[in-house]
């Protein structure tokens, strides 16, 4: 789960690390309000997950309360790269001097965690590194040992960073590793990290990505979602533990195993290349063991979405043999009526693996006739986009 | 011959009295597999039936291996365990600890893999969140289904449980020697290259299918590592061509980030070092069954 700057900010200020003071808003009022607490000049920032809001026009100074909530009222409802403003971060300034960067983040390829450190802040770390790379340290940090005082020091020296701010550069390595660490995160990163002209240090942003499978010993965490930024299809999805993904586009999928469902998105989407552009409407993952109730569940999500003309149940019986599969696919269908919600659209089932022959004489048997059974992923997906197609 | 996994293999089970552990203990029993015994320090003492056949719990993996000769653990334990589960299992000095747990935070396989690298990477590490390892006709570790394929000279590398099994379904009459399921999670005990590198060293292993998916970039490492070690053929399939930037789908580690971790630039780095990749499973379930027939 990614952070908004407002989050971040508040984060690190949990973990007593040097922020600008500061809050956030949803209308000019609360801006204002924020305004008067803090007093004098403030920045106005735009609460974006996206890069560039500053060209964009989504940060401004303000000069007292008036002021702020002139620019609070340009910039929420701003529309940043296809993402609209609905918060603005409002701080004091600060008189920079000097700006660094600083990151951890989770080092996939050699399985460990990794601070990237630079004296050149302010701007794309990736251009810089490919720009002036001696102007970047990467150092690997053992997820075991972590980062004390020493390693620090060892970081900020390679780093280059100027011996008066140094002790400060090896206090924040360090908190900011404790917050890594406490709050789980696999990213936190601050560009700029300044130095104001009095000397202080200050971490003026802050990129924070929280890793979702350790939610289970941060329930504070759940609080962070934005829920006016999620998808109302897959809030619901989320609320019946469905692992589903809205996409723009018109046929329906559900499948077992999230390598198979990503697999199938392709194969319906190159089918759809052949009708009309049709295009996978979603990602739904049911598990290994899929019973009725949730293939209904699955399916109620799936059909819910107004633009879904078709739907693809794409299914390999590996744990969960077909034949049960069709059990639970025709008794969801049933279980839809029941709820008063009886699907109307053409579902195309493909049924393959353990038992995979008495699957298909079920869902024969049942004869419904939304269903229609193609036995090859690849030539149920053309049917399918066919179907979509012919749908829309 | 197999890699890592044999017919001579003693496999225990850390969680074989939960539900799931004791689902997939019976089936891996009903594979062939030489399951030994359990772990779970509440019940140790005890012993649980298999539809006939009785296996012990031992209180520590330490003392099932030295009752038993144990060589292979499976863990099932839910993902606030996992950690402990697998320190305990490097600390016995275990050959394979197979870990299928879902849902673990990456900061305790960063933990449990450093700490593994440490004790000088004594123990193989399979996972988190995979389903396994399986050496068809041979043993079965994990929850990949063991009847769908047979024995034979293909060896199989996946990060998806899924594809996995359609893949082995669909070349079933010419089979495999291993299928090793990665996991789909940002850090893995053993990746693509490990199981690459194993199958060519493997002298009943004749060519090699990978299965790899969008984020991180460890197909295009493999492929560096093929061009470089790997003299037998091999067939890749990656999944996730269609899938939207900055969304996770289903995996922890399936995540485009930027323009980084995308199949086009897999199967790009694939192909230059001679890899044929399938734009389907079954087209690349076709590639390989070219490739065999002159053999």
């Amino acid at each position: 789960m990614d952070l908004y700057e407002y989050q971040g900010r508040d984060l690190f200020e949990r973990h007593g690390l040097p922020v600008l003071a500061g809050g956030v808003a949803t209308t000019p009022e609360e801006a204002r309000a924020i305004a008067e607490r803090l007093g004098g000049r403030v920045v106005v920032k735009a609460q974006v997950k996206v890069g560039g809001r500053g060209k964009a026009g989504g940060v401004k100074l303000a000069e007292g309360a008036e002021e702020t909530v002139a620019r609070a009222t340009d910039i929420l409802g701003m529309d940043i790269k296809g993402h609209t403003v609905h918060k603005v971060m409002i701080t004091v300034t600060a008189d920079v001097a000097e700006e660094y960067y600083f990151s951890y983040l989770l080092d996939r390829a050699n399985r460990t965690f990794l601070c990237i450190a630079s004296v050149a802040g302010g701007m794309d770390i990736e251009a810089v590194a490919a720009e002036t790379p001696e102007k970047v340290v990467k150092a690997p940090i053992d997820a075991n040992t972590g980062v004390d005082e020493a390693k620090a020091r060892e970081i900020v020296g390679a780093a280059g960073f100027p011996a008066e701010v140094a002790d400060q550069i090896v206090d924040v390595a360090v908190g900011l590793w404790q917050a890594f660490v406490a709050e789980d995160a696999t990213l936190v990163e601050v560009n700029p990290l300044a130095t104001t002209k009095d000397g202080k240090l200050l971490l003026l942003d802050a990129k924070v990505t929280l890793d979702e499978n350790a939610g289970f010993r941060h329930p504070d965490h759940e609080a962070l979602v934005d829920q006016a930024s999620v998808d109302p299809l897959e809030q619901a999805a989320k609320e019946k533990d469905l692992n589903y993904v809205k996409l723009d586009g018109e046929v329906g999928i559900i499948g077992n195993g999230a390598g198979l469902v990503m697999s199938t998105l392709d194969v319906v989407a190159y089918a759809g290349e052949r009708h009309g552009g049709v295009k996978p409407a979603n990602f739904l993952d049911i598990g290994g063991g899929a019973s009725a109730e949730v293939m209904a569940n699955g399916l109620e999500i799936v059909l819910s979405d107004p633009s879904v003309k078709s739907v693809f149940v794409n299914v390999f019986g590996g744990i969960t043999a077909c034949d049960a599969v069709a059990n639970g696919i025709v008794q969801a269908l049933a279980l839809l009526e029941q709820r008063g919600e009886k699907a109307t659209k053409p579902l195309v089932v493909r049924l393959d693996g353990n038992n995979a022959e008495a699957g298909r004489a079920i869902l024969d048997g049942a004869a419904n006739p939304l269903i229609q059974r193609v036995d090859t992923m690849d030539g149920a997906a053309e049917r399918a986009a066919e179907l979509a197609a012919a749908g829309v | 011959m197999a890699i890592w996994l044999t017919k001579d293999s003693k496999v225990i089970v850390q969680g074989m009295t939960g539900s799931e552990g004791s689902k997939h203990t019976r089936r891996m029993l009903a594979a062939g597999t030489n399951v030994v015994g359990g772990v779970n320090p509440r019940k140790a003492g005890t012993t649980v039936d298999f539809d006939g056949t009785e296996l012990p719990v031992f209180a520590s993996v330490a003392d099932a291996m030295k009752d038993t000769g144990a060589d292979v653990t499976v863990i099932f334990v839910p993902p606030q365990f996992t950690k402990a589960a697998v320190v305990e299992a490097i600390d016995a000095g275990i050959d394979l600890a197979v870990v299928i747990t879902e849902g673990v935070p990456v900061h305790d396989t960063a933990a449990f893999w450093a700490y593994n690298v440490a004790k000088g990477e004594r123990t193989r590490i399979i996972g988190p969140n995979c389903p396994g390892i399986a050496s068809p006709g041979a043993s079965n570790a994990g929850i990949i289904p063991a009847d769908i394929t047979g024995a034979g000279r293909i060896g199989l590398v996946s990060k998806s449980g899924t594809l996995t099994y359609q893949m082995m379904y669909e070349l079933r009459d010419i089979g495999f020697s291993t299928c090793v399921g990665i996991g789909g999670d940002p850090i893995i005990g053993t990746t693509h290259i490990d199981a690459l590198a194993a199958f060519e060293a493997d002298p009943e292993t004749e060519a090699i299918v990978m299965i790899g998916e969008i984020g991180g970039d460890a197909e295009e490492r493999a492929a560096e590592f093929i061009k470089a070690n790997v003299t037998k053929p091999v067939v890749g399939y990656i999944a996730g061509f269609t899938a939207p930037p900055g969304k996770t789908m289903g995996h922890a580690g399936a995540i485009i980030s930027g323009s980084a971790g995308t199949a086009d630039a897999k199967k790009a780095a694939l192909e230059a070092v001679g890899v044929k990749v399938g734009k389907t499973p079954t087209e690349t379930a076709e590639l390989m069954r070219e490739l065999m027939s002159g053999r």
